[in-house]
C-alpha cells in the first residue's frame, strides 16, 4: 500500500499530514519517504537516526577529443540541448543533461564516454516509535530532482513495509509526477482558499491524468471560503478529513512537533483516515475533478 | 560581417527582443550590404536549454556577431566558444541596433548578463 501526500499549493500541510498519519498507524510499520528532495523537512519532525546512505548520480557525456571529429551528431540528437558543437569543439552543459545516453549511442566515432555526475544523497534510518524513514537530499544549486526521487523510490534500505507514505513536493511539475507515480492512493492536502482551490484543481487533474485514486484533506478548515468543498462535492472527490485552523497547531508545528504528538486526540482521526483510504482503494474509485 | 539580432517580429524595422534564447525570430543582416533575412528561432518553445539551442543555431548559420538584450551563462559559453561576438542592446528596433553596432555605440558583452534559469519547477508559494 503506497500513499502519496501531495497538494499543488505549497505550505498546505503535506508534511503535517504525512508524519501524523505515519505515527498514527505506527503498528503497521510504515515506511515514510520524504520525496521533497529540494527542501526535505519531514526529518525535523520524525527525528530519524540516519545510518544508511547512498549517493545519487547521473551519467553525463565526456568527449574524447582525440576521437571526436566535430561532426555535430551528438548536438543534433540531444533533446535537451545539453551539447553544442561549435567551431569544431564540443561543449557539454551538465545541468541540462538528463543522462539519456543518446549522444553516446549516436556518436559515429565512439568518442563519447560516460562519467558520473553527483546529484545528491539518500539517507535512511529509524525515527521515533520505530517508523522507518528515508529521504533524498538534492545538492545545493542542482536542478535535477527527478533522478534523486526515482532512486529514493527504488531504494530498499528496509525490509518491505506494509505501508509506504510518500511526502511529495509542492506543485504539479516533474518531481511531483515522479513522487506520486505508482502510488495506490494520493492524498491531496488543500486549504480552503481561492489559491488553495486553484492548485487543488491542478493536482487533482494530475492524479486523473496518471489514473490514480485520490481524496482530500482540508487543512486550516474555517479560513477562506466554501470553494474547495463545493468543487469536491460537484466533482465527486471525497473529503476524508478536516483539520481546523487553530493557532495552537501552528505553534506546535513551528516547534518541530507533529500534530498527533501535540494533540493525541487526532490519533483516532488519522487511523480513520487510513481506514477510509483502504476502503477507497479497495473500490478503486477515481478522482473526477 | 553576418549579424544576428533577436527580434519580436520577422522584420528589419521591427522591435528588438531583449531575450536571447527565447526570442521569436533572429534577423540576420549582412552589415556591408544591409541584405537581411529573418529566421524563426527553433528554441523559442524549448523545454530547457533554449540558450544553448539558439547559440548552436546561430553558429550553424555562420553568424559572427549577435545583438540581444541579455545573454545567460549557457548561451554565453556556447557563443563565446563559437567565436561569436555578443553585444548588448537596451531595446528599440532591429535596424537601429545594427546602426548602433556599426557606430560602435553598443556594449560588447564579456560575461553572462543574466542569471542561470531553470525549467519552471512550479513550486508552490507560502511554504510553511
Amino acid at each position: 500500500m503506497i500513499i502519496a501526500v501531495a497538494s499543488g499549493k505549497g505550505g498546505t500541510g503535506k508534511t503535517t499530514v504525512a508524519t501524523s498519519l505515519a505515527l498514527a498507524i505506527s503498528e503497521s510499520s510504515p515506511v515514510i519517504l520524504d520525496c521533497d528532495v529540494e527542501a526535505p523537512n519531514a526529518h525535523l519532525f520524525l527525528k530519524p537516526q540516519f545510518d544508511q546512505r547512498q549517493q545519487v548520480s547521473m551519467p553525463i557525456p565526456k568527449v574524447d577529443e582525440n576521437r571526436c571529429t566535430g561532426c555535430g551528431r551528438c548536438a543534433e540528437v540531444c533533446q535537451f540541448h545539453a551539447i553544442v558543437v561549435v567551431a569544431g569543439k564540443v561543449l557539454v552543459f551538465p545541468e541540462l543533461c538528463h543522462g539519456c545516453g543518446s549522444c553516446g549511442l549516436n556518436c559515429p566515432e565512439e568518442a563519447i564516454l560516460e562519467v558520473s555526475r553527483p546529484l545528491g544523497v539518500l539517507e535512511a534510518g529509524t525515527a521515533m516509535v520505530g517508523i522507518r524513514f528515508s529521504h533524498g537530499v538534492l545538492n545545493i544549486g542542482e536542478p535535477m530532482a527527478v533522478p534523486v526521487i526515482r532512486q529514493l523510490k527504488h531504494w530498499k534500505p528496509f525490509p518491505n513495509g506494509e505501508v509506504v507514505i510518500r511526502d511529495a513536493p509542492p506543485g504539479t511539475s516533474c518531481p511531483v509526477v515522479e513522487s506520486i507515480r505508482g502510488a495506490d492512493f494520493v492524498l491531496l492536502v488543500a486549504e480552503p482558499t481561492p489559491f488553495g482551490l486553484h492548485d487543488l484543481r491542478l493536482a487533482a487533474q494530475l492524479t486523473r491524468d496518471l489514473d490514480l485514486s485520490a481524496g482530500v484533506v482540508v487543512n486550516r478548515d474555517g479560513i477562506g471560503d466554501a470553494g474547495v468543498d463545493e468543487t469536491c462535492r460537484q466533482e465527486g472527490l471525497p473529503i476524508l478529513m478536516r483539520i481546523p485552523f487553530d493557532r495552537r497547531i501552528g505553534e506546535a508545528i513551528a516547534q518541530g512537533r507533529t500534530l498527533v504528538e501535540s494533540f493525541p486526540e487526532y490519533i483516532p482521526r488519522f487511523r480513520e483516515l487510513y481506514t477510509r483510504i483502504l476502503s477507497l482503494t479497495g473500490k478503486r474509485q477515481k478522482a473526477t475533478l | 560581417m553576418k549579424v544576428a539580432i533577436s527580434a519580436v517580429q520577422p522584420k528589419f524595422e521591427g522591435e528588438l527582443e531583449r531575450r536571447f534564447g527565447r526570442c521569436a525570430y533572429f534577423v540576420l543582416v549582412d552589415a556591408e550590404t544591409r541584405e537581411w533575412e529573418s529566421l524563426s528561432n527553433p528554441a523559442v518553445e524549448a523545454r530547457g536549454g533554449a540558450g544553448t539551442q539558439a547559440a548552436q543555431f546561430l553558429a550553424d548559420q555562420g553568424v559572427q556577431t549577435v545583438i540581444s538584450g541579455d545573454f545567460g551563462p549557457n548561451a554565453y559559453a556556447a557563443l563565446e566558444t563559437a567565436g561569436i561576438s555578443m553585444y548588448k542592446a537596451q531595446g528599440g528596433r532591429v535596424n537601429e541596433a545594427l546602426e548602433a553596432l556599426l557606430a560602435e555605440r553598443l556594449e560588447c558583452v564579456a560575461s553572462a548578463t543574466s542569471p542561470k534559469r531553470h525549467r519552471g519547477g512550479g513550486r508552490g508559494f507560502g511554504r510553511g
